[in-house]
């Protein structure tokens, strides 16, 4: 360097963020290039929670993968499991009741809602806004405790079955789900008032982490981070699954692909949501919630212990599994974080040939050092807080 | 499967020799591809304007060890974002010679896909940018969604790998060493 250059020279750092970093919720590491304390390069290492999901399906039968999909994105499980279940009803050619299909959406809309608390409450708190961080936790405990006295578990749940849901809704539902929301609308209107004039917040999280429409496109991106760049493509109204195309809702857009669109369009979905669960609630019709076949249903106990075909099912699906035939199938839902897909090969046993999860999150994990390319080592606690990566199932 | 869709017929008559089968299963479009000419078949799809296939959705692979032959198939989901039918492109490859082409030049996203593919199956893609394990570690051997590894099977302990540029604290270990030699015990 001359003698007379005013610059410094400029050195850049090799940085290790994580495996356990306490801004980032979630075993993930990051190798960052740093100038100052710039981002040059992010090279995103997943992985640490990886325990083999796909080979583990392989080995039991189509039921009992049930309770291993609670597990890939634990703070929406409900919505795996449906996803779950209509993949496999889709291989075996059934479709489940209508009272079941609206069981169905009231649970994973919960879900949904359950899954955008968690985030935005998780991101806000990392922000400093923790008093919006307790109000979101005070609002997802509510909504935990539908799903805790529906389900007896409050994040494995393993509600669904296949051709059908554990048992019937409780007495009183409808009414405390109207009693929460209303809790849950005025908690929101706090936050909504502490965060949306808020200077520091605003700062963190407008024009950060920014990628364009057409970026978002080709890094196969999908959720509120591509809707937050304007696409319109949510999977219950570009592919409707259950009824859904009975309902009226909308679909949040954002403009900028930024942070804030990103949080914007969250908040707006958990609104969405919850007029889904308040039409679903209404329209409800009353009837069985499995479908009428003995080759998928376990009978009821009585049936078991007072008659032969009986306890022949219930021998036949537990220690053989249900009989699926001989396909291959994808099917997608929307799952708190886009697309979740489930393609399934079954080659005609009691055991699945192969299962694989298209993890949104993971496939987000993907893009996340074009988001963060250009700002600061600061920027990635919001950046990646709304990516929302679950480590269930980003590693599966 | 004697059905046939708009796209599927659309697809044959485009491609010709390439397509090797076209299915509709569960009102599910497929297409069994030829793996030569991978990358311009998939270009097609993407910009044909009667298609527009533009979104891909996953990529992942089966192993049908023993039960089909070529052993594994590569299988593609792709969308159009406008709405309309997916597609589900599945292309057969021999266990020899597991190598396809990769799909970066069109869809960036397909990166970390498709190193999952190679993570774990052991299927290569020619022009990846970047083909490492993913989620799993570089010393693992084998690649463990292929049908013949175990399910048991037990990984050789990895040493401690020294990464460059790692600040290693020294002082921690020898207060530890101070601790023992103070309590009078050896190391």
């Amino acid at each position: 360097m001359k003698a007379d250059s005013q610059e410094l020279p400029l050195e850049t750092m090799d940085l290790q963020m994580g495996p356990s970093h306490p801004a980032t919720h979630g075993t993930i590491k990051f190798n960052l290039k740093l100038e100052g304390e710039k981002v040059l390069e992010c090279d995103v290492e997943v992985g640490f929670l990886h325990r083999g999901f796909d080979k583990s399906c392989e080995q039991v039968t189509w039921t009992q993968v049930i309770p291993y999909t609670d597990r890939l994105n634990y703070a929406s499980s409900l919505i795996n499991n449906v996803g779950y279940a209509l993949a496999v009803e889709k291989l075996i050619g059934v479709e489940t009741p209508p009272r079941c299909q609206y069981i169905r959406v009231i649970i994973s809309e919960l879900a949904r809602i359950f899954d955008h608390l968690t985030c935005c409450g998780m991101a806000a708190s990392e922000l400093g806004a923790i008093t919006v961080g307790f109000y979101m936790i005070e609002a997802r405990e509510l909504v935990m405790r539908i799903i805790e006295s529906l389900t007896g578990a409050r994040l494995t749940v393993t509600y669904v079955r296949i051709g059908g849901v554990k048992h019937d809704l409780l007495q009183g539902f409808a009414e405390w789900v109207s009693q929460t929301f209303k809790t849950v609308r005025k908690l929101l209107n706090d936050c909504d008032r502490l965060l949306s004039r808020n200077r520091i917040f605003i700062d963190r999280m407008s024009n950060v982490g920014t990628i364009s429409q057409e970026t978002a496109v080709t890094y196969c991106l999908t959720g509120p981070i591509l809707r937050a760049t304007g696409v319109n493509y949510d999977v219950r109204k570009a592919y409707p699954y259950l009824v859904y195309d009975q309902l009226d809702f909308n679909v949040p857009l954002g403009s900028r692909g930024d942070n804030y669109d990103r949080f914007v369009c969250r908040i707006q979905e958990i609104e969405q949501s919850m007029r889904i669960v308040d039409q679903a609630l209404q329209k409800i019709p009353v009837g069985p919630v499995w479908i009428d076949d003995p080759r998928f249903v376990l009978p009821e106990k009585e049936k078991v212990y007072n008659s032969i075909e009986g306890l022949m099912h219930h021998f036949k699906i537990i220690m053989e599994g249900v009989q699926v035939p001989p396909g291959e199938t994808y099917f997608a839902v929307e799952g708190g974080n886009g697309e979740l897909g489930f393609y399934t090969v079954s080659d005609g046993g009691g055991k699945p040939y192969r299962i694989r999860v298209r993890p949104p999150c993971f496939i987000a994990m993907g893009a996340f050092h074009e988001m963060i390319k250009g700002y600061m080592v600061a920027d990635i606690v919001p950046t990646f807080g709304m990516v929302n990566m679950i480590g269930g199932e980003c590693d599966r | 499967m004697s059905e046939s869709s708009a796209n599927l017929e659309y697809i044959q008559e485009k491609l010709g020799g390439r397509v090797l089968d076209t299915l509709l299963f569960r009102g599910d479009d497929i297409v069994i591809l030829d793996r030569a000419g991978l990358r311009e078949s998939f270009r097609f799809f993407k910009e044909d304007s009667k298609l527009r296939l533009d979104f891909l959705s996953d990529i992942t692979a089966v192993d049908y060890w023993k039960k089909k032959e070529p052993r594994f198939e590569v299988v593609y989901q792709v969308l159009p974002l406008r709405g309309g039918r997916r597609l589900r492109v599945r292309v057969p490859v021999p266990e020899d010679d597991a190598v396809v082409e990769s799909l970066t030049p069109l869809w960036k996203g397909a990166n970390f896909l498709e190193r999952e593919v190679w993570d774990l199956f052991g299927i290569s893609f020619i022009d990846h940018p970047d083909l490492r394990r993913i989620l799993l570690y570089e010393e693992f051997r084998g690649h463990p969604l292929r049908k013949d590894y175990p399910v048991n099977l037990w990984q050789p302990r990895v040493p401690e790998r020294p990464v460059e540029g790692t600040f290693v604290d020294e002082r921690s270990r020898n207060k530890l060493l101070m601790l023992k030699q103070a309590l009078g015990q050896k190391n």
